[in-house]
C-alpha cells in the first residue's frame, strides 16, 4: 500500500469513527450541567454523554430491566449490527428471543463505557472548551467511572433498579462493582472470566500494549485525530499481544499449529510464514478500523486501576457485606488472563458476605474468549440461573 | 426470598432417598444451612420448602451444580477437602455431609472444618461394618461390593471407608459430642429402636449423626 493511499484510508476511516464518537447509529444520553459525573481521579465531567442500546420492552412495573456490560473493546451493539464492522453483535449468543438474557422476557440495555469510542464520552469525543478531540485531556476513567455512568442513565430511564446486570472479562468488573457500589439496586448478577482485581500478568501485558501504542510516530503525543493520521501500526501490535492472552495454548495449537499460510515451505523471511502470524496481523489490523487508540490506553488503564478490596481495606468480602444480590460466577478451565483462581477469590468473598452465590467452572479448551463464544454449558447455567432469579422476582414468562 | 411457585409444589422426597427425610427432621426452620456434596440440590431444594431455610450448596460435580442452578438453589463447584477452610467461623446454623465422608482425603480435618463453620453439623455414613459387608469379606476375601456401594475398589471414589464405631472414635478425638444418632436400615428408615453401638454396627446400612464441638 503506497503512502498517500493508507493516508487517504486513514482520514476516512478516522472520519467515520470520530462521527460514531460524538454522533453514534445508536441511543444516546446526553447530560448537561445538572448532571455532572464527578470521576474517582476527582474531576468532575460536564458535559457528558453515554451511548447505549436497548432490547426487549420494559414492563409496566419496571422490574425486568438487565444491563450487560462489555469487555475491553466491546461496546453497545451487544445484540445488534455494529455499525463500524456490519458484523453482529458481540453476545447475540447469549442476548436475543429466546436466549439466556432472553428480549422476549427483558429488557435489556447494553451501553458503550466511559472512555469508549462509539459514543459515550472518551479520549475520541469533542471537547466542548477547544472543539478537538479529548485526546489524552480526557481525566483518567476508572470502573467504578463507568458504573457511575451507567447509574446515571439508568436514572434517566427512570428505571429504580436491575433484575440482572451481567458481562465478561472488564464487563465482570463493572457486574461486581454495580454489586458492590449500588447492591440494592441489582437484584442478580453474572460476572463471568473476570476478577476483582487485575492481576499482574493483565497489567503487564495491556502496558505492553500501551507502550507499542505511544511508540508509534503517528500517535503524535495523542493529538493524532488533530492530524488526521492513527498510530495504526502501535495500536495494531497492542490488540495481537493482548488477544494471545484471550486464547488457549491448546487452542493456538488446533487452530494453527505450525502450519503456513499461503505457501508450502518456509519463506526464510519476516512476511509472515505461519498462519497464526497470518490470524494475529489480521485481528490487529481489522481491530484498528472499528477502535480508538486513545481509548485503548484508557480503558485498558481502568481495567489496571480495578481492586475491588483495595477499595474496601483490603477485605473483598466487605465490598458485599450485607449483600441480597444473587450471583452466579463463572470461568473457564483454560482462561489464563482470569483464571479460575481469580473467580474463587469473588466467590469466597461472596460466601463469606453471605451472599447467595453459584459458581461454576466451565470445561472449554477456548481460553478466555469462551465467554463470547458458543458455550452451551455456560448458556444453561446462565439460563438456569436467570429463570431461578425471575421466578424469586415473580416474572412469570 | 421465598419462591411461592416452589412452596406451592412442596417437592416429595422420593422413595429412593428416604435418608433424606431423616436428614430433614434433624433441621430447624429457617435455618442458616451448608450441604456439603449437596448432588442436583435434592435435599436443598426440598429443605427450602418444608423448612424455609437459608441454603447454599458445595457441589464437585458440572452435572449437580447445573441442576442445582437451575432450582434457583447457591450451588458453588468445589469440594469438601479444600474449599470447607474459606468459610468464617460458625456462618451457619447447621452443616450437612450426607454420605460423602468417605469419599474425602482427610475425613478428620474435613470434620473439623465442619463443626468450625457450623454451629452443628450432620454427618450421614455407610457403614462398612453392616453385616453384609463383612459377610462378603469374610466369605470370598474380596472388597464388598453391594446395591449401596457399586463400584469395584479401583473405580470407587469411595477411599475412606469406616464402620460406625470407628467413627464414634473419631469423634471423641476431635472432642465433638454427639447430639443425637441413629442407623438406617438398607431402606434409609430409621432402625426402630435404641441399641448399643454393636448392634447398629451390625446391622445399620448408614449411621447419622448430629455433632456439636464440644464446650469447653
Amino acid at each position: 500500500m503506497d503512502p498517500t493511499e493508507t493516508n487517504l484510508r486513514d482520514a476516512a476511516s478516522a472520519d467515520h469513527r470520530r462521527r460514531q464518537a460524538d454522533e453514534p447509529s445508536s441511543r444516546v444520553a446526553r447530560f448537561g450541567p445538572d448532571v455532572p459525573l464527578t470521576l474517582d481521579g476527582g474531576i468532575t465531567l460536564s458535559p457528558w454523554q453515554i451511548a447505549y442500546e436497548t432490547y426487549g420492552t420494559l414492563n409496566a412495573e419496571k422490574s425486568n430491566a438487565v444491563l450487560v456490560c462489555h469487555a475491553l473493546t466491546g461496546d453497545q451493539y451487544a445484540a445488534s449490527t455494529n455499525p463500524l464492522t456490519g458484523k453482529p453483535g458481540w453476545w447475540e449468543l447469549v442476548v436475543g428471543p429466546g436466549k439466556p438474557i432472553d428480549t422476549d422476557r427483558f429488557f435489556v440495555i447494553a451501553t458503550n463505557v466511559l472512555g469508549g469510542c462509539m459514543g459515550t464520552t472518551g479520549p475520541a469525543s469533542t471537547n466542548p472548551e477547544t472543539g478537538k478531540a479529548w485526546g489524552l485531556d480526557l481525566p483518567v476513567i476508572t470502573i467504578a467511572d463507568m458504573v457511575r455512568a451507567q447509574a446515571a442513565l439508568i436514572d434517566h430511564l427512570g428505571i429504580p433498579d436491575l433484575f440482572l446486570v451481567a458481562g465478561g472479562s472488564m464487563g465482570g468488573m463493572q457486574v461486581l462493582q454495580w454489586a458492590s457500589a449500588y447492591g440494592s439496586r441489582v437484584f442478580a448478577a453474572a460476572p463471568i472470566a473476570t476478577a476483582a482485581s487485575h492481576s499482574a500478568q493483565n497489567i503487564a501485558f495491556y502496558e505492553v500494549g500501551r507502550q507499542a501504542v505511544m511508540a508509534d510516530p503517528d500517535w503524535r503525543e495523542g493529538r493524532y485525530l488533530d492530524h488526521g493520521v492513527q498510530p495504526r501500526k502501535g495500536l495494531a501490535v497492542a490488540r495481537m499481544a493482548a488477544h494471545i492472552t484471550y486464547m488457549s495454548e491448546v487452542s493456538l495449537h488446533q487452530k494453527f499449529g505450525r502450519r503456513l499460510q499461503n505457501r508450502d515451505t518456509l519463506g526464510y523471511g519476516f512476511d509472515g510464514d505461519f498462519q497464526i502470524e497470518s490470524y494475529l496481523r489480521h485481528q490487529g489490523s481489522s481491530f484498528v478500523d472499528r477502535f480508538d487508540a486513545n481509548s485503548y490506553l484508557y480503558v485498558s488503564r481502568a481495567m489496571d486501576y480495578f481492586d475491588l478490596a483495595a477499595d474496601h481495606g483490603g477485605i473483598l468480602a466487605k465490598a458485599f457485606e450485607g449483600t441480597r444480590t444473587r450471583f452466579c460466577v463463572m470461568s473457564f478451565t483454560t482462561d489464563w488472563a482470569f483464571p479460575t483462581r481469580d473467580s474463587r477469590v469473588i466467590v469466597h468473598a461472596l460466601a463469606a458476605a453471605g451472599a447467595k452465590v453459584s459458581f461454576a467452572e466451565i470445561e472449554s479448551d477456548r481460553g478466555h474468549d469462551a465467554f463470547l463464544l458458543d458455550e452451551p454449558e455456560m448458556h444453561a447455567i446462565l439460563s438456569g440461573f436467570i429463570d431461578a432469579a425471575a421466578r424469586a422476582r415473580g416474572l412469570e414468562r | 426470598m421465598l419462591d411461592p411457585t416452589t412452596l406451592s409444589k412442596t417437592p416429595t422426597v422420593p422413595a429412593s432417598r428416604v435418608d433424606l427425610a431423616v436428614v430433614g427432621d434433624l433441621v430447624p426452620e429457617g435455618a442458616r444451612l451448608l450441604d456439603v456434596g449437596c448432588g442436583d440440590g435434592t435435599l436443598l431444594e426440598w429443605l427450602e420448602a418444608a423448612k424455609h431455610i437459608d441454603g447454599r450448596g458445595i457441589e464437585l460435580s458440572q452435572k449437580g451444580v447445573n441442576a442445582g442452578v437451575a432450582r434457583g438453589l447457591s450451588v458453588i463447584q468445589g469440594d469438601a477437602d479444600t474449599d470447607l477452610a474459606t468459610y468464617p467461623d460458625a456462618g451457619f446454623d447447621l452443616v450437612i455431609l450426607s454420605q460423602t465422608l468417605q469419599a474425602t482425603n482427610r475425613p478428620r480435618d474435613v470434620l473439623e472444618e465442619l463443626l468450625r463453620i457450623g454451629r452443628r453439623a450432620i454427618v450421614s455414613i455407610p457403614n462398612f461394618g453392616h453385616w453384609r459387608i463383612r459377610l462378603q469379606f469374610m466369605l470370598w476375601g474380596r472388597m464388598p461390593v453391594t446395591e449401596d456401594l457399586p463400584w469395584s475398589w479401583y473405580d470407587t471414589p469411595n477411599i475412606h471407608f469406616c464402620t460406625i464405631r470407628d467413627f464414634v472414635e473419631l469423634v471423641k478425638e476431635i472432642d465433638a459430642d454427639i447430639v443425637e444418632a441413629f442407623a438406617l436400615d438398607a431402606r434409609g428408615r430409621k432402625l426402630s429402636f435404641k441399641a448399643p453401638w454393636w448392634f447398629w454396627n451390625l446391622f445399620g446400612e448408614q449411621g447419622v449423626f448430629v455433632l456439636e464441638k464440644r464446650r469447653r
